[in-house]
């Protein structure tokens, strides 16, 4: 009987276990977590800050899911891996004994190191236990000070600001996620955050970190050429992510930014596989290993090593890059390519060496043509334009068409009989899409899914 | 709760006939789906398999679409509305 141990009980952790309980119905599987709250949805964190979800609906499974799988769970963190013993140590030297192992650490946030950060009311938001301090610690009427530029610095100050906080947001560069959106859409983006009383500043460095008995009460920073100091509360930070490899590293496995893996997902361990986050996974067209910080691919990726852990022989094909995120109360879809140009200012990634939560560093690739359409003030379309295939697209607002340019861009749909007229100046790019896409269906079956 | 924030800028359109449908690439669990339901149909545990909501005691009220902040919902009948 084999002996499956799973390191992680995040999206990629729970897959695999799915996997291998579906493929061995005898093996046992161990699963071992540093996250006493188990499974959770990690993104709808956002949403219990907002106070649009209670915090235990954020746990899709019930008991007789997880009892189902019949594994043996235990919370407490992994310490050390022996791959050549094929032995792993928790914390308090217990030992555990593996024939396959997945390491699912996923990624956890970056801290800077600036001065007074580890006073009470510095805030990140990697996982339950961080949400729920930052609930303590959020305070109507209060100031808070959110630094960072991508998806969950978003989150952070949409949450704060549904609190009731008075919320200031340090902005490095001259907009907001200048890397995946484009000028227009970064200031629709801020217009609607000034418009619900946010305080956007940019250009703006946090140099110090200022306490009282501990506690936050002020920062110090640089804005512009100016000094700007403010008084406050709580100070929320999301410049990025790491991926946890530390495990993997000790033991002595193949790793960069996050664990080599193959297209197996194994390690250079071969009983050794990794999925999720912390994955650095070797990109076949281009050879370049990439890292990912997505829950779908976290899914998929546990779904594979999972399955190739208990004897299967699957291959993790990396799929178009693909996201959708709700800022600033628009829900954006983000699929392909879409980087807008090369950032005039340092983007936080530059700076960090990390990624940004909810990213994919495929995004950032140079288009052939790029045709945007607004309508209604914050319905955006942006397309990217090769001569027979859309490589990419943004659609904000509203998403009755990314439906059809999901599939236009997965499929590599031949779009050639519309290319001069997406290209045309002020083209009506959301009329041209819905003909295109009507003209290739039954009429009955035009805007479902599939 | 701000109101911006809320506006999830889908249109509460009422129609008449169509089952919610997911799309569950843009799924991430968050569960808003399921407690926004009036009479507690487990919306995401369809959003989860991928599967229509078949249930003949859904309202097609449709207020698991509207809340859901990432867009995984519609009626499947709905109709092309402009962008
Ligand atoms: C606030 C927020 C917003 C997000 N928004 C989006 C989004 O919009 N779209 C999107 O696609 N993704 C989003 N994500 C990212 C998504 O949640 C992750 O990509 C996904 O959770 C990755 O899954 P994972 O299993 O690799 O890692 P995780 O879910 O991070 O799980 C890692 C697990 O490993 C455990 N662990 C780590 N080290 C040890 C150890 N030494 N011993 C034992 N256990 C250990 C942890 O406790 C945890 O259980 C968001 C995440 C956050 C936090």
């Amino acid at each position: 009987m084999r002996r499956y141990v799973i390191i992680g009980s995040g999206a990629a952790g729970l897959a695999a276990a799915e996997t291998i309980r579906r493929k061995d119905a005898s093996g046992t599987i161990i699963l071992l977590t540093g996250d006493r709250h188990g499974y959770y949805s990690r993104p709808g964190l956002a949403y219990y800050l907002t106070g649009e979800v209670p915090e235990k609906q954020l746990f899709p499974y019930d008991r007789n899911h997880i009892r189902n799988l019949n594994l043996l769970w235990e919370q407490s963190a992994v310490v050390r891996v022996h791959p050549a013993e094929h032995q792993l140590y928790l914390e308090g030297a217990k030992r555990v004994d593996y024939d396959r192992l997945l390491i699912a650490t996923g990624a956890t946030a970056i801290l800077p190191d600036t001065p007074g950060i580890s006073l009470e009311g510095v805030v990140k938001l990697d996982n339950m236990e961080d949400a729920r301090h930052i609930l303590r610690l959020a305070r109507r009427g209060a100031t808070a000070v959110v630094v960072g530029g991508g998806i969950t610095a978003l989150e952070l100050v949409e949450g704060l600001a549904a609190r009731g906080m008075k919320v200031h947001y340090f902005l490095r560069g001259d907009r907001y996620w200048s890397n995946v959106l484009d000028e227009e859409e970064s200031r629709l983006v801020e217009n609607r955050l000034t418009h619900e009383g946010v305080v956007l500043h940019h250009h703006t460095n946090l140099i110090e970190i200022l306490g009282r008995g501990g506690r936050v009460s002020a920062v110090q920073a640089q804005e512009g050429d100016r000094d700007l100091r403010l008084n406050c509360s709580l100070v929320a930070v999301a410049i990025g992510i790491r991926p946890r490899k530390n495990l993997a590293a000790q033991a002595g496995l193949e790793n960069a930014r996050g664990i080599l893996c193959n297209e197996a997902l194994q390690t250079s361990h071969p009983d050794i596989y990794t999925a999720g986050d912390v994955a650095e996974v070797i990109d076949p067209v281009s050879g370049k290993p990439v890292l990912d910080s997505l829950w779908g691919p976290a899914v998929q990726m546990g779904k594979v090593a999972g399955g190739n852990m208990a004897g299967a022989n699957l291959i993790y094909r990396k799929e178009i890059p693909f996201n959708v995120t709700r800022i600033a109360g628009l829900i954006t879809t983000i699929i392909g390519q879409v980087g807008s140009e090369p950032a005039k200012t340092p983007s936080e990634n530059d700076l960090t060496g990390a990624i940004m939560r909810g990213d994919s560093e495929i995004w950032r690739q140079y288009p052939d043509a790029v045709v945007t359409q607004t309508v209604g003030g914050h319905n955006r379309l942006r397309l990217y334009v090769r001569q027979a295939t859309l490589a990419g697209a943004l659609v904000m607002g509203d998403q009755q068409l990314s439906g059809p340019i999901q599939r236009i861009v997965r499929e590599k749909l031949d779009i050639r009989s519309i290319h001069n007229m997406l290209i045309a100046p002020n083209a009506p790019l959301s009329d041209i899409i819905t003909q295109f896409w009507r003209e290739r269906q039954p009429a009955h079956a035009a805007f479902g899914f599939v | 709760m701000l109101e911006l924030f809320r506006d999830t800028t889908i249109k509460h359109a009422v129609l008449a006939a169509g089952q919610v449908t997911p799309d569950s690439s843009r799924c991430v669990q968050c569960g808003i789906c399921s407690y926004n339901c009036p009479i507690g149909i487990d919306v995401r545990a369809h959003a989860l398999r991928g599967a229509p909501v078949q249930e003949n005691r859904c309202l097609t009220c449709g207020e698991c679409i509207l809340r859901c902040p990432r867009g995984v919902l519609r009626f499947e009948s709905a109709l092309p509305e402009r962008l």
